[in-house]
């Protein structure tokens, strides 16, 4: 069996869909979130590559280290974000991130 | 083309990204006191901006990935003026409540930065580019008040649902890059000409819009709004309700008219959806709430609505009426996040409804001002916001979409309760006492606002339209 391009993309389309799941099914901890934002982006990274591969394009590529680049300002932000919730409730559980509702 | 030629397409942009770093490093050196001498030069530089972008010559660069049309730079002096309002009343507040940091004009300008690389974006990188680095300044102005337990958890979920939204748009521009062979809008339109529009490309443009649809808080993505609204500073609330729903509206309008202007009945069937959930959502989910932060995030998703119902269209005439609906919008929204800026009892922003009981008596001046500023946001004849819908009414009978015109009307009479329960409550309700003296600097905004609701709409309206209409063709679309 030779490895094609559909397998690339069958392989991100899991990866994308594990980590929408994990965003919205997960109920414990905010750090799996924002594992979970990464997976997203990876996954994404898989089908550019594997496109800019299949049509002998390089801005696939260049596009990936885009993603790259602001895949870690986000992560920053994210975390810096996160500190400002943990100082405020001394904790990050899912649940209680729950202030405002209506 | 050249390089210089291609830095003077972008120099808004590139003169705002050089003062932002200027104004960075002169706060880092001068601290927390140089606030206002940073935000004075936020300001200037959004000013010049805007007369950079003005007086732009029309043109593409960078490989296509950078366009300056009618479009964007009618959005970008939109954008860039509407930016020092909210400098000018964030930089007061923050101050008041004992946050003042130097650090938030630089975000706004960031933010506006964002804002400029969206609506000139011509290629799915720089389009990606620029909703991150509006987005990733938006989070953090969410949460800027770092000490208060509700505003970093409004910057939380702001963060993880606006995260989520950016990998569904870039798993979306992933799946149209690699099925329509490039990332160029005019390439990509071009691949899917004569109506052959493969499934992969289609895929990938619905979570494309998922992806935008969440940014400008349209139903079934709006979730985050009433949180994030309700927790994050009032005055940075303002500024997310105006200037980034234009830009990514413009972005979406961009993306589908000249990305896939070929294949507009497949993407309209998803518009007509969002914007009827919009109006929907808006219009019911604003009765049940007592707090008006969070009235007013419902009050938006309904507007933003009213405005896809205009990009339905799929018309100039439709591109002409979001543009000017969304301007009228961004006054009024400004206004009245000003208002709720400048009204507190006893040290305590008033935010929920109740608490306005009895306003008029205490303070006729911002009672009046807020009264015209909602009978505006209801689509009241001769207030702004009538026009406003009246733009894009017109538009969606022309274009045949009668469904969403009735829509529109439904929405606004079922939408009309919550303003005028807001209205009866400042006039007829006792007041239980006194209000703070309002400060000068959000008193006159909200003034100015509610004074162009009316009457200085109608001369502005003038002006307006056929600005609007230029930039609508810059969408080629008929």
């Amino acid at each position: 069996m030779t490895i094609g391009l559909a397998h690339y993309l069958a392989v991100a389309a899991i990866l994308f869909t594990i980590g929408v799941l994990g965003i919205f099914v997960n109920r414990k901890n905010i750090i799996v979130i924002l594992m979970s934002i990464e997976l997203i982006l990876l996954a994404v990274n898989i089908n550019l590559v594997a496109f800019s591969v299949y049509l002998h394009d390089v801005v696939g590529q260049i596009f990936a280290m885009f993603v790259l680049t602001v895949a870690a300002a986000e992560a920053a932000v994210g975390l810096a974000i996160l500190v400002t919730f943990f100082r405020n409730r001394g904790d990050i559980a899912v649940d209680d991130a729950s202030m405002m509702k209506g | 083309m050249t390089f210089q030629d291609a830095l003077l397409l972008a120099r808004p942009e590139v003169f705002l990204a050089a003062s932002t770093l200027v104004l960075l490093v002169w706060g880092a050196f001068r601290g927390d006191k140089a606030m206002g001498e940073v935000s004075i030069g936020a300001s200037l530089a959004l000013f010049v901006a805007a007369g950079f972008a003005a007086v732009s010559p029309e043109g593409t660069a960078f490989a296509g990935g950078f366009i300056a049309d009618g479009a964007s730079i009618f959005g970008k002096v939109a954008i860039y003026l509407i930016s020092p309002v909210a400098i000018y009343l964030g930089d007061r507040w923050l101050v008041r409540v004992g946050n003042g940091r130097f650090e938030f004009p630089i975000l706004i300008l960031l933010a506006a930065l964002g804002m400029g690389m969206m609506v000139s974006a011509g290629d799915l990188i720089s389009l990606y580019i620029g909703v991150e680095l509006q987005s990733l300044a938006l989070y953090v102005l969410a949460a800027f008040r770092r000490d208060d337990p509700k505003a970093s958890e409004a910057g939380l979920k702001y963060f993880v649902l606006g995260a989520l939204s950016s990998g569904l748009l870039l798993y979306g521009a992933s799946l149209i890059y690699g099925f329509a062979g490039s990332t160029h809008f005019d390439l990509i339109a071009k691949s899917i000409e004569g109506g052959a529009t493969g499934t992969g490309v289609l895929f990938g443009l619905v979570f494309l819009i998922c992806g935008l649809a969440f940014k400008v808080s349209a139903a079934p993505f709006h979730m985050w709004t009433p949180d994030v609204y309700e927790g994050a500073p009032t005055p940075v609330v303002g500024f997310f309700a105006a200037a980034p729903k234009l830009a990514a509206m413009l972005l979406l309008a961009r993306v589908l008219s000249e990305g896939f202007g070929t294949a507009l009945e497949q993407w309209r069937q998803i518009i007509v959806v969002t914007a009827f959930l919009s109006v929907a959502v808006g219009a019911f989910g604003g009765l049940a709430q007592s707090n008006i932060k969070r009235l007013l995030a419902y009050s938006s998703i309904a507007n933003i609505g009213y405005a896809l119902i205009g990009l339905s269209a799929g018309s100039a005439e439709g591109m002409e009426a979001v543009l000017v609906f969304m301007v009228l919008y961004m006054i009024d929204v400004t206004g009245f996040f000003a208002c709720l800026g400048a009204l507190s009892r006893n040290g305590k922003p008033m935010e929920q409804l109740s608490d306005f009981a009895g306003l008029a008596r205490v303070r006729p001046g911002m009672a009046l001002a807020l009264t015209a500023l909602s009978f505006s946001v209801m689509g009241l004849p001769p207030f702004s916001g009538f026009w406003a819908k009246m733009f894009v009414f017109k538009a969606a009978i022309a274009s045949g979409q009668w469904p969403l015109a009735v829509v529109l009307l439904l929405g606004s009479v079922v939408a009309a309760f919550y303003y005028l329960r807001l209205i009866k409550t400042m006039w007829f309700d006792a007041a239980p006492g006194q209000t703070d003296k309002e400060p000068l600097d959000a008193k006159g905004v909200a003034i100015a606002s509610a004074l162009f609701c009316f009457p200085v709409v109608l001369p502005a309206l003038a002006l307006l339209e056929p600005l609007a209409k230029t930039a609508a063709l810059a969408f080629g679309l008929k």
